[in-house]
């Protein structure tokens, strides 16, 4: 089963229910698709077993053949390329790596070279294996790092994938094929509206959903009305405890202190199985 | 004019509560929601749309079924698997880029466009608000940002206004970079957390490479003091300006069930005073004076 967590709003608590189930359950293998802002490994001190660098194919333009003619720029939807009578000017950080120019140019004067985007880091603690990327400082585009960090998992164990906030392209590309949707929200107005976005992605998506209501206690009471009108299930309340906050910010998952919460979290599985039909 | 974003790399660390407390304190200054596919300032702000734009980001291939002839070569030729086994699209996959176009001998593949969100520009009691909203799992969050900074500037411009706040989505990805490239200052909300720490080095780089000034605060310092000295150590080893800390406060989240700022909300509160005191060091530190001074001593890299 490949179960995915998201949120809409950042900060609600993805990372930590993505870790404290992982570390409750077992044959894991946990693929933190944050690439921007990575943060499981923080919750895990894995040991490193390999990285691997993570390049995209851009377009590496052959100035003997070209002849200016301007048909590669026009193609381009990113405006990655642009065409001078005297010069090709390339901005790589806007190129989705699609191929269309290599097909456009009459000339055949552009070829592919490949540029750097990221690092993948295969790693493990205990017996969970986690995969990460680390997108380089600079690069605009996290989607092609994803898909790598993606074209690692490992069908024969339970897969987690820990998604970055938002609603659009990084959390699309990181949720797209899962058996089930755990969005995490608190029970706050920017919890419950952003949760409100994060429905309607998944719902487009045919993916089906449950809610994890993190710091339950703060806020109002709008958060639960929505799921029971939307009759979406809560599956967990984790209250806002201040010994919870210390652990994480120390980098602690609190399962680890707290052990009734690592049965909570089993639980938590096994409700997702059955939602699942798996 | 003058630009400031409010970052932070980690998610929830308080962006829109500081960016919503600072449009009120700085009495004249145009905001920037730039957090486009999650936006939730206009939750405290209120804005009272004056103006609706419509915003085509992104095209989608769309193939004619009566003219294609099922040769799979679109298929073969799609790097992001966006072409199913029946020939349809799949949106979720497509990233518009019309490889399919030219390869389809039947021609039977175009692009279109579609509107993929809004930008809007506001009234609030505090000034004016330049926001967005990208429709649900649309992609090219990047361009609505740039749209909604145009906007900004424009209005600014336009309303004799020299001061933008913008308040920017969480990462270092594409919305972000759109959200920092070519302003004046960033304010990197930092929690004292294992990964607010990571995440608030990375934001550090993201505007070093952008050569943009840095500023720091920690928020709910008092969460964890050991991490808290840490950031500010970091800080002062690399030459960041450290502007305050605030302390944690179910006021904060008291104000936004009000949908109120937290400096309207319990305006003698302790944590309401710390923000007024952060924002009081910004204005001096991104005052016309102190920004051309910088200018003069650190010329730009690129």
């Amino acid at each position: 089963m490949i179960v995915s967590i998201a949120s809409g709003k950042g900060g609600t608590g993805k990372t930590s229910v993505a870790v404290n189930m992982a570390l409750s359950i077992g044959n894991v293998q946990l693929l933190d698709c944050d690439v921007e802002e990575p943060n499981a490994h923080l919750l895990l001190h894995p040991k490193i077993s390999r990285i691997e660098p993570v390049y995209v194919p851009i377009p590496l333009i052959n100035e003997k053949l070209c002849d200016h003619c301007g048909k590669c720029s026009n193609f381009c939807q990113y405006n990655a390329i642009f065409v001078s009578p005297e010069k090709v000017l390339l901005f790589p950080e806007l190129c989705h790596s699609c191929g269309g120019c290599t097909f456009i140019c009459p000339k055949k004067a552009i070829a592919e070279d490949k540029h750097k985007i990221g690092i993948l880091k295969l790693v493990s603690a205990g017996g969970l294996r986690l995969v990460y990327g680390e997108l380089e400082v600079g690069e605009p585009m996290a989607v092609p790092l994803i898909r790598e960090v993606k074209r690692q998992i490992d069908k024969s164990r339970n897969v987690i994938l820990d998604s970055p906030p938002g609603t659009s392209c990084p959390v699309i590309e990181t949720v797209k094929g899962s058996d089930f949707c755990i969005l995490v929200t608190e029970p706050t107005p920017f919890g419950l509206h952003d949760l409100k976005i994060a429905v309607q992605v998944l719902e487009d998506m045919k993916i089906p959903l449950g809610v994890v209501v993190n710091r339950a206690g703060i806020g109002d009471k709008k958060v639960y009305e929505y799921c029971k009108e939307k009759d979406i299930p809560i599956l967990l309340e984790i209250p806002y405890q201040r010994r919870i906050a210390e652990l994480y910010s120390k980098g602690v998952p609190f399962s680890l202190e707290m052990p009734e919460w690592s049965e909570k979290f089993q639980t938590l599985f096994n409700d997702l199985r059955r939602l699942a039909g798996k | 004019m003058r630009q400031i974003t409010v970052l932070s790399g980690k998610g929830g660390t308080g962006k829109t509560t500081l960016t919503a407390a600072f449009a009120v304190l700085a009495k004249k200054a145009v905001v920037a929601d730039c957090d486009v596919d999650a936006p939730d300032l206009h939750m405290l702000l209120h804005p009272e749309i004056i103006q609706t734009q419509e915003f085509k980001g992104s095209k989608l291939a769309f193939v004619d079924e009566a003219k294609c002839v099922k040769c799979d070569l679109c298929r073969e030729k799609c790097r992001f698997k966006a072409i199913t086994e029946n020939f349809k699209v799949d949106q979720f996959s497509c990233e518009g880029c019309g490889v399919c176009t030219i390869t389809c001998p039947a021609n039977a593949i175009a692009l279109t466009e579609r509107i993929s969100g809004h930008a809007y520009i506001s009234k609030t009691k505090f000034g004016f608000m330049s926001h967005a909203m990208l429709t649900p799992s649309e992609a090219n969050s990047g361009k609505l940002v740039t749209l909604v900074r145009q906007n900004s500037k424009i209005l600014a411009a336009k309303e004799n206004i020299n001061l933008i706040i913008i308040d920017c989505p969480p990462g270092i990805g594409c919305p972000v970079i759109a959200s920092v490239t070519g302003v004046d200052a960033g304010l990197v909300v930092a929690e004292p957390t294992m990964s607010g720490i990571h995440d608030l080095k990375r934001a550090l780089q993201l505007l070093a490479h952008f050569d943009v000034l840095p500023f720091v605060c920690v928020n709910m310092h008092d969460i964890n003091m050991d991490n808290t000295e840490k950031i500010e150590s970091f800080c002062k080893e690399n030459n960041v300006e450290i502007v305050g800390r605030i302390s944690f406060s179910p006021e904060v989240t008291e104000a936004m069930v009000n949908g109120k700022t937290i400096i309207k909300y319990s305006p003698g509160s302790v944590v309401a005073k710390e923000i007024e005191a952060v924002w009081e060091k910004i204005s001096v530190l991104i005052s016309e004076n102190n920004l051309n001074e910088r200018v003069a001593h650190e010329p730009k890299k690129r």
